[in-house]
């Protein structure tokens, strides 16, 4: 197992090359800071998290997170306490918060870079923050300026953490069917009673105080989604000072046995045992669910970062391995000596496959998250909305293609190191486990791309769709400039775009008329669209690392290596949806073919 | 209490070094980091600084290009202020003009109660630097610290030998040089990060601290041969026949570890 090393260069590369940190920085909100102090926080996170961090995710794997039936406490894994409070202390959580609340005022982006290498360093304990920056964006966006005040500058520090409590026994996908119940009194305070499950971090000994956003419903809420409020549920009660008070009536009394992520404590939460748990509203009543899917962009984001990340951890161990173990005689080589596994070709294959696929992954996440920022803070409004609507369209393409992309990678590394993979010992194991929660949670990526093909494409009657595929196209006369060099990839982009183009035609024709049929092709819909979408971030990393080379600077060789992965990509991962689209187009009815009886054979 | 450390920005020892085939030092055009050896001097001052109550912790350094980058990482952890004399005419400089241009610049720090150094550069590792310092200016110089206490205007030292360590005292100003892992270096925050953006970092040329620097060509050290560090052997294999307690002793004596 390799020691994680943050992948600074390729960073640098997509943060030099494939986004624009000089215009955010020109930006009013933006304008104390400067590329010079964003790339300096990087590095030095990037030298702390890889130095702190990752020697922890081993040892968060073998002990996990612990449960105290006696007291309902958990533990949390040896060192994660330590390394959170070095986290904290260090300010390293305030950097994407607004300045007011005492943040670092970076751009998204920029925490963006930063959870790559948390995530990738530790994907348990990252997710303490992840949690914590998801509950201060609800705040930020839908809670009264008192609520805010109160609890946000405490969460920007870290000093409180955050969860999202959303999930119960009886409502996963189907959110709309929760019950937890939310009782007005006279003092304006609801009490809430009912049972979560699925918490993430909802009990944890690194922090004096957590605050729990609760989804419930108030008595005469209307049924599903229309009737679902936010509560703010602090751990323990604060006075208007933020000082704690009485411990509130929720409890975690139990955490779930996972598969992975094992140190990120998985909890049970039982709200109102003793009468109710005190909860305050965030906005108004049942419209919880519309202030969800305002923070839905930045969160999905970040779960598909978790794919990009854990891919890479992967891929070192699995480079680091490949360069080492020596087996057979590759072609070529010297009689009698074995070669690193490195030297034959389906080895070969495969680590090309991974990195292709994580600098795919990284160009996306990064774009989307300057995305992000643009629709948030750039001076002109109109382009806000043209890039909130782009941000919107890609945002299940983030989450579906990115997790399901780290579930292969890691696999692809469990299969480099052969037996020895499938030995917990080698720790590769330890990534493909932790990796599979990904593509389930945060919506899972069956809903992803109901998303992408029920809500997305007919964004704006199909216009942001066709503005995406003719950014994609306009990329043409640029890779014909480019020459013999570019050719290959500047071919294969754009037979794949055309069938694409021709794909969603097909299935925003379809989808007004019998949604069945969309909804039956839309998990292979969503992986066409995913790979056009990376092949073209691949085919302008070739573009500008061309340009590079002719102008003569930066490294060479990495130059030249990125255009060689990138046409690997558009080769051999990209003609992919030739394939797909008979699967999106085969239709609603040979999926009911048969009935549910005949399912057992 | 106003301390002075030197130090140095190197390659990254991460990345793959190169020799320059003319002169046989390293090639430093590359990206410079804040040497690791450096951060023990840097971590040791802030912290006496602290324990005395006060005073600035004032970085001096020497590049031969502009770079800044590691400097900025000292300034983070909390150095006040840094002095760098960046100048073409250093590159290729030895250990003796590197001093003159170190002392020169330190003559500059109004009121330096102490100077720290590492006990080498983890690039150049001459290891001379720190006395030759103390001599220009005529300092007294205490090595290889493993402590340091600061009372009034004595520094006393626990002096690492090879035996454990003497205690000396010395009367401050003076140059001591810090062995590695005294003290935990810290990382810097991210409010130390943004705070050492506007700390100020004094640019200097060779003259301006009374350097006339001839390059490698007027060094007064040359290189003469670079060879590869010899393959690395079998190891040797005791049987024990009765004895073999006896014979690991006395090979670990011959070490001199016990």
């Amino acid at each position: 197992m390799a020691a994680y090393r943050p992948p600074l260069q390729d960073i640098r590369f997509v943060l030099d090359e494939l986004v624009d940190l000089d215009e955010l920085c020109q930006f009013e909100s933006f304008k104390h800071v400067d590329p010079d102090s964003i790339h300096t926080a990087i590095e030095e996170f990037a030298r702390w998290t890889a130095e702190v961090v990752a020697p922890l995710n081993r040892i968060g794997d073998l002990e996990g997170a612990v449960h105290d039936p006696e007291t309902n406490t958990v533990r949390t894994a040896p060192g994660f306490a330590d390394a959170y409070a070095q986290f904290r202390d260090a300010g390293w959580g305030a950097v994407p918060f607004e300045a007011d609340y005492g943040g670092g005022g970076f751009p998204w982006l920029a925490g963006i870079v930063m959870q790559e290498i948390m995530s990738a360093a530790n994907l348990s304990l990252s997710m303490c923050p992840l949690l914590t920056q998801g509950a201060i964006d609800m705040l930020m966006a839908h809670g009264s300026e008192a609520q805010r005040e109160l609890f946000v500058p405490r969460m920007v520090t870290g000093q409180w953490t955050g969860t999202m409590n959303l999930t119960e026994p009886e409502a996963g996908s189907d959110v709309g069917a929760l019950r937890t119940k939310a009782v007005p009194q006279p003092d304006g305070t609801y009490r809430i009673t009912g049972t979560k499950i699925f918490i993430t971090f909802g009990e944890h000994d690194m922090a004096e105080n957590i605050i729990h956003l609760v989804l419930a419903r108030t008595p005469d809420a209307p049924p599903g989604t229309k009737g679902i409020s936010c509560f703010i549920v602090p751990k323990f009660l604060v006075d208007d000072d933020g000082n704690l008070g009485e411990r509130n009536d929720v409890a975690c009394v139990s955490i779930e046995h996972k598969m992975g992520v094992k140190a990120s404590p998985t909890c049970v939460m039982s709200f109102g045992d003793e009468g109710g748990a005190v909860g305050y509203l965030i906005g108004n009543e049942n419209e919880g669910m519309r202030y969800m899917f305002t923070m839905m962009n930045n969160a999905r984001l970040s779960v598909g970062l978790e794919g990009l990340s854990i891919a890479e951890r992967a891929y070192q161990d699995a480079l680091e391995y490949a360069q080492e173990r020596k087996q057979g005689r590759a072609v070529g080589a010297a009689a009698g000596v074995q070669s690193p596994i490195i030297e034959h070709a389906d080895v070969r294959r495969m680590l090309l496959l991974m990195k292709s696929i994580i600098e795919a992954m990284r160009a996306l996440v990064y774009t989307q998250a300057e995305t992000i920022d643009m629709a948030n803070h750039h001076p002109d409004p109109e382009l806000r909305q043209y890039k909130q609507l782009m941000a919107e369209l890609l945002t299940p393409v983030v989450k579906g293609w990115c997790t399901d992309m780290g579930v292969e990678v890691t696999s692809l590394a469990v299969q480099i190191y052969g037996g020895m993979g499938y030995i917990e010992e080698s720790g590769v194991p330890q990534h493909y486990r932790d990796a599979r929660i990904t593509p389930i949670y945060e919506g899972t990526n069956g809903i992803q791309a109901l998303d992408l093909v029920m809500r997305k494409l007919p964004l704006k009657g199909g216009e942001v769709v066709t503005e995406h595929l003719s950014l994609i196209a306009m990329l043409d006369p640029a890779l014909l400039r480019g020459g013999a060099q570019l050719a290959s990839i500047r071919s294969n982009l754009a037979e794949a775009l055309t069938t694409l183009a021709d794909t969603t035609h097909w299935v925003m024709a379809e989808g007004a008329t019998d949604p069945r049929q969309a909804m039956a092709g839309a998990t292979p819909y969503l992986r066409m669209f995913s790979l056009v979408t990376a092949g073209a971030l691949m085919a302008k990393t070739a573009l500008h690392a061309a340009e590079r080379l002719d102008a003569g600077t930066g490294d060479a060789d990495a130059m030249r290596a990125k255009i060689a992965t990138a046409t690997f990509f558009c080769a051999q991962v990209l003609p992919q949806v030739h394939g797909l689209v008979a699967p999106v187009r085969a239709g609603h009815d040979q999926l009911f073919a048969i009935g549910v009886e005949q399912f057992a054979h | 209490m106003n301390i002075v450390v030197c130090v140095k920005q190197i390659p990254d020892p991460a990345e793959p070094g190169a020799l320059d085939p003319n002169t046989k030092t390293l090639k430093r055009d590359t990206k410079l980091i804040l040497d690791e050896s450096d951060a023990y001097g840097v971590e040791m001052a802030l912290q006496l600084a602290d324990a005395a109550g006060g005073g600035e912790v004032t970085l001096v350094s020497m590049a031969p290009n502009n770079e800044t980058a590691g400097l900025r990482t000292a300034l983070a952890m909390g150095a006040a202020k840094a002095i760098l004399v960046s100048d073409p005419s250093l590159q290729g400089s030895d250990a003796l003009t590197t001093s003159k241009v170190l002392a020169g610049a330190i003559k500059r720090v109004e009121g330096a109660d102490l100077i720290l150094t590492a006990t080498e550069s983890s690039d150049g590792y001459t290891g001379t630097v720190p006395e030759q310092v103390a001599e220009l200016l005529g300092l007294p110089s205490v090595t290889f610290a493993k402590s340091i206490a600061v009372e009034g205007s004595t520094v006393k030292v626990e002096r690492q030998t090879e035996a454990g360590y003497d205690d000396v005292e010395c009367p401050t100003p003076c140059v001591v040089s810090v062995t590695a892992g005294v003290v935990e270096p810290r990382y810097p925050s991210f409010k130390g990060i943004m705070a050492a953006k506007s700390k100020p970092v004094d640019e200097l040329s060779a003259a301006d601290v009374g350097v006339t620097a001839g390059g490698w060509a007027g060094a007064g050290q040359e290189i003469v041969a670079v060879e590869q560090a010899p393959a690395r052997e079998a190891g040797e294999v005791v049987e024990d026949d009765g004895t073999g307690a006896e014979k690991i002793v006395a090979f670990l004596e011959n070490l001199r570890v016990i």
